[in-house]
Formats: C-alpha cells, structure tokens, sequence
C-alpha cells in the first residue's frame, strides 16, 4: 500500500515508528531527540526509540523541573525540558575563523559551513514556530547566518503533537500551539487511549512522504482521527499558564516606568538563564584569543544575553546598568520591539524561562501584574 | 636578533600557593611562555632572581601583616602591570575569615606562643592597598584563563575572562541546572564565571569560588536557597569560604549574622 499523500493520515505502531527511526538515519540523518539524561528529558543524540523516555513524564513549575513515571508507555508524554533545539541549530560556541601567522603572510581561514544533516525527533508545535522565528532573524534578511543556515537547510523535522500540557506551558495563548499546523517533514499524535499503542502520522514534505512510504502502516479510522484532535483539544484546554497576548506590544510600551519593573529588579538575579534557555533569543558575543607567541588567533562567538553588563557596553559604561533596565529589555524585547522589529512575538509560550529561572520568575505573572487584573502578583514573593 | 622579553615577576602574600602552582601547572605552555617572558623572580620555580623593575607582577595572596603591607607598595612601585591572581589576593582569601571575629582568639588556639604572632586584625584584597591594573579570579585560579591573561598581556589586547554568572557558561556548556533540576543550592547565579562551571558539571552546585559576578544580587539567591531549605546559619556560612570579605558576600553572609 502506498503512503499517505500530504493531508491524509495513516496510522503507524511503536514497531512501526522504530522502523521509520531506522529508515532515518539509513537515509544519513543524525538522530537527536528526547533522551533521559541527569534526571531530565534533554534532546541528544538517539539511535532507537529504546533511547525514548518511556513512560516519564515531568513535573514544572516556576524554578522547578522534577520528573515522575507515567502510568503507561508513553514516548512522547511529557512537555519540553531544558534546552530547546537551539542548540543544535544555533550553536552556543562556534569558532568562526582562525588566522595564522607565517613569517611576513598572515592567513585567515574561515570555518566550514557544518554538513551535518540533523533529524530532530520529537518537535512541538512551539518549538516548530521558534525555529520559524529563529529562521527570520538568522537567514530572511541582509544578513544570513551560513552556519545556522547550512544546517537548518538539511535538518528534518518529526513533530509530535502534544498529549499533554506542562506546568508551565502558554503555547495556546501565543497561538503557537499545541497542534502542530506547518514546517515538518512527518509529524506525530501518540495514541494511547484506544487500547493499542499507536501514533497517527502525517507527511508534510516530499522528504517526509518518501520516509514513510515503506514503513508498515494502515490507514486511520474517522475515529482515530478523531482521538487525535480530542488528545490536542484536551492539551489545549489544560495549559500549565495563560497570558493575554493580543495588545501586549501597546501594553509594555505605554508601561515603561511601572513600579512592577523595579520590584522584579529586586528578584532578578540578572543570571541570564531564561535567554539561553529561550528558543528564540539569538543574541552572541564574539571573543578574539591569541596564542602566547601571537602566531595564532581565533574568533569565536559564543551565546551571550542582554542580562550581561558587556552587551550594552559603549564606550565608557554599559547602557543597561540596572537589574531594571536590563529585565525590561528582555521583556519587552520578547514580548513587544520583536513585533515592531519582525513582525511577530519573540514568545512561542514554551515556558522555559519560568522553569529554569532559578528564583521562578515568570513572565506571565509579570505580564498580569503590569496589567495590574492580578493584584496578588503585585505583592513581592 | 633576540627580542627583547618583557619581565615577569610572581610574588607570594598570604595564601597558600596554589594560584602560583597553576602558573607551573601549565605544563603544555609552560616553556612557550618562559620563551615569551624571562621570568625574572619566581621563588616558587627558582632561587635566582633578576632585579626589577618588571614589566609584569602576579601577586599571590593576601595583606594580613603590617609588613606585607609595605611590601605591596614596594612590588607596586616596582611593577609597570600589576596583575592579582586568585581569590586570597583579589578578595582577603579563605583567611579573611579572620574579619568576622577576633584575630587573637584565632591565634591562641592554633599557636602555643600567640604573643610571638604579630598579625593584623584582618585580611584585605591587595587592591585594598595598591592600585591593581587586572583581577584574575578564583580559588585557585584557572590555568586556561591564566594563560589567557598572559597572552592578552603580551599581545596588549583585552582579556577574555567575561564578568557574567557562572550560569552563562553552565548553559554553554549544556549542562543540566542542578538548582532547578535537582533542588540542589547552587551560588552560581551571583558568582563570576571563570571556571567553566566545574561543579555544576559534576552535579554539584557552585561554591563560590570566583566571588561575586558583576552584578549579584544575593539577597534575591538567598531567599531562594532558604525555600530550598538552607537555615539561616546555613546562608551566612555559604557566602563565608575563600571570598567572604568581596563585597557582596560579605554583606550578604552579615545579614544572616546577628
Ligand atoms: S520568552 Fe519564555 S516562554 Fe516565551 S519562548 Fe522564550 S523561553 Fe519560551
Ligand atoms: S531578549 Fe535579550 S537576549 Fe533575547 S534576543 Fe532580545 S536582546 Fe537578545
Ligand atoms: S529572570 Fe530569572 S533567569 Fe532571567 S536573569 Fe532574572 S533571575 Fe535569571
Ligand atoms: S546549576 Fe547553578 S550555575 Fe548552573 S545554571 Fe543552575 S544555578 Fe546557574
């Protein structure tokens, strides 16, 4: 039987999904997705869906991430973790050229584009738009970003849909989410409810069409497709956070001096935490090391964040001196100046700047308090 | 023709060597930086000794006699760039401990003779006395970085030791945050990176070392660490091992101290 074209849906088992991870990496893709790794579901690289946390799931809240056992055999049953594919595609140390010195000669060498083609498993709808947003900062204007480019140009996307919401999770109010609507290759609903353990799947490119079609599959029942859209709804309608999100641009801007900024100043730790976890913060600083002898120099660019005194340093001082000022630059840039500067939301409402703040700050909590609908959050915690 | 090599000289305060030991544990560049710079004076290394002035001065240690405190305005004034490496000389040193409480009682505990101890009643970062042209920090110090400083000071171009939280490079790193993921206190937040968050790499949550990063905000950590269950003593005591007298360790460690 042929495989399902795009748009129509078919019905694959565990087995099934197995096989098509094997027909993966056949095809020459490095497999990364989610792994138990240290007490957390990270993304690294996998080999069998033995390498799957099944039968995990997670526990999140501001500054808390635990995990807990399922009572079934989930694969995909549980939320985001600590880092986002970001890492991946964007990587947080890069050397991007090495001169040497030979005599009178100086040379230059640039760094080679990476060719690495990355099969990311397991993406959600949240982090699908994030890397949606990271390609219009990175590689839609003047300016293109060849590594970031070369690898985002091969990489393969296998969305999942999610079963569940975490505990910090705003996807739906960011409209980025839970259901997985464009920019994969395959992607996923795991089922679990209907007594056997199978997963809907749908193709979304002629890559994804052309790895599915040997994979064992049936086709799916009206009823089966329904369940899938019930286990979206039912993610949807149980999001860990909610945020208002349709005025926030005039909302923060019209709120410059609010006296909430100065009381989150008093909690933030100005450790940056929440912009290298975000999967769309892009922001890197580049580094120049010279050898002892000065017959060797390198250029390296490394994550850096707007939380940092050097990243508004002109000359004579930084810009952003306050814990203040810097917590409304992230906030504001997240949430409003990203509209004006591309032309949507710096937030796809992953949650990952609640989780791994390491005092909980939550962004959405700010977001109420500045609203001022929420007076509990203008009490200091 | 022979390059003239600028002039190195490494002096020792009150510490306990270690900092000094990175500079010869730099096995692989060890030889390379000796063809860069003549060691002149390194008593650690060798006797021999060449007359200042030195183009550059590494100063080991802490001020904690009346006589090291004449001493560093001699090594100032023999010094063209005057670099302190490690926490005891960047901050007083585990041995500032010694602010918090009375230097004589300390000595009549340790020592049969207290009264042959002539000390002061506390131990102060050398930048205390003297101007300090740069701060490698650290307890000890890192080999990489302190190859790092002498490279940037040899090529006269700023050095690469960023003033951020440990947290940037625990994350560039890739690790796992022990305090979120485990519940596990970690000072990482308010401590300057240098290290390359050794400790959280190893599932342990950071101590310190490198004293505070360039903006802490300790009180902030500190209500945190005691929701994560650290007591009260607890909380002035983390903030008391090898920087307890930087400025925002100490302030934050004398809150939690009545
Ligand atoms: S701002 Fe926070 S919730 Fe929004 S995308 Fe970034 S990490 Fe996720
Ligand atoms: S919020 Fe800060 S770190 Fe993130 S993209 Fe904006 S300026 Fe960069
Ligand atoms: S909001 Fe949280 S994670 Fe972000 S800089 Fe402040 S304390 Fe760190
Ligand atoms: S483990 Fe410590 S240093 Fe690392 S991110 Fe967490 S709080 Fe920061």
């Amino acid at each position: 039987m042929a495989a399902q074209v795009d748009g129509a849906m078919a019905i694959v088992t565990v087995e099934g999904l197995e096989a098509l991870l094997q027909a993966i990496q056949a095809r020459g893709y490095r497999a990364v997705g989610p792994t138990l790794e240290n007490q957390a579901i990270v993304y690294d690289d996998i080999e069998s869906i033995n390498d799957l946390p099944r039968g995990w799931t997670d526990e999140q809240d501001g500054g808390r991430y635990r995990l807990m056992r399922r009572s079934d055999d989930a694969l995909f049953g549980y939320s985001v973790g600590p880092q986002s594919w970001k890492k991946f595609l964007h990587a947080p140390k890069l050397r991007l050229w090495t001169a040497e010195r030979h005599g009178e000669n100086t040379t230059v060498t640039p760094e080679a584009s990476p060719n690495d083609r990355l099969a990311f498993i397991g993406v959600r709808a949240c982090e699908i738009r994030a890397i949606e947003i990271q390609d219009r900062v990175l590689i839609s204007d003047l300016y293109v970003d060849p590594h970031y480019q070369a690898l985002r140009a091969r990489a393969l996307i296998v969305a999942v849909n999610c079963g569940q919401a975490g505990g910090v999770c705003f996807c739906a109010s960011m409209q980025a989410g839970p259901r997985v609507k464009q920019g994969f290759d395959i992607a996923l609903t795991e089922l679990l409810d209907g007594g056997e353990h199978v997963f809907l799947v749908e193709a979304g490119s002629e890559e994804g069409h052309a790895l599915l079609a040997p994979i064992p599959h049936r086709a799916a029942s009206d009823d089966e497709i329904e369940a899938a859209a019930a286990v979206i709804e039912r993610t949807a309608s149980s999001m860990g956070r909610e945020m208002r999100s349709d005025d926030l641009n005039e909302l923060l801007m019209s709120n410059l001096e609010h006296p909430r900024w100065d009381e989150v100043a008093t909690r933030c730790l100005t450790c940056a935490n929440c912009t290298l976890v975000c999967p769309t913060c892009f922001c890197t600083s580049v580094e120049d090391v010279s050898d002892l002898a000065g017959e060797r120099a390198e250029r390296w660019r490394r994550w850096d964040s707007c939380f940092t005194m050097d990243f508004s340093y002109i000359h004579g001082g930084s810009v952003r001196a306050s814990a203040k000022s810097r917590y409304r630059q992230w906030m504001t840039h997240k949430l409003a100046t990203w509209i004006d500067q591309f032309g949507s939301s710096g937030c796809v409402g992953c949650g990952r700047c609640i989780a791994w703040c390491p005092v909980g700050i939550d962004i959405t909590e700010e977001v109420r308090a500045i609203r001022g609908c929420d007076a509990a959050a203008e009490e200091p915690q | 023709m022979e390059r003239v090599r600028p002039k190195l000289a490494v002096w020792k305060f009150a510490s306990c060597d270690g900092c000094q030991l990175s500079l010869l544990d730099c096995e692989d560049e060890l030889l390379e930086i000796a063809g860069e710079i003549e060691i002149a004076h390194f008593l650690e290394a060798t006797r021999a000794s060449v007359e200042g002035p030195y183009d550059l001065s590494l100063v080991e240690g802490s001020v904690t006699t009346a006589h090291d405190a004449e001493r560093i305005r001699d090594v100032r004034r023999q010094s063209r760039f005057l670099m302190t490496i490690g926490a005891c000389a960047t901050a007083g040193g585990i041995q500032a401990l010694r602010n918090f409480a009375d230097v004589r009682e300390y000595t009549a505990i340790v020592y049969a003779r207290p009264d042959y101890i002539q000390t002061l009643a506390t131990s102060t970062a050398i930048a205390d006395h003297v101007k300090v042209d740069f701060e490698l920090r650290g307890c000890p110090i890192n080999t990489r970085q302190l190859v790092e400083v002498i490279s940037a000071f040899l090529a006269g171009r700023k050095p690469q030791t960023p003033p951020h939280s440990v947290c940037i490079e625990c994350k560039i790193a890739g690790n796992l945050c022990v305090m979120v993921g485990h519940g596990t206190p970690c000072l990482g937040p308010v401590t300057h990176a240098g290290c390359g968050a050794l400790c959280p790499s190893y599932n342990r949550g950071c101590y310190g070392c490198y004293g505070p990063m360039e903006t802490p905000n300790a009180p902030s950590l500190s209500a945190w660490l005691s929701k994560l269950g650290m007591d009260y003593d607890a909380l002035k005591r983390v903030y008391r091992t090898f920087n307890a007298n930087a400025d925002a360790f100490r302030k934050e460690s004398e809150r939690h101290d009545q």
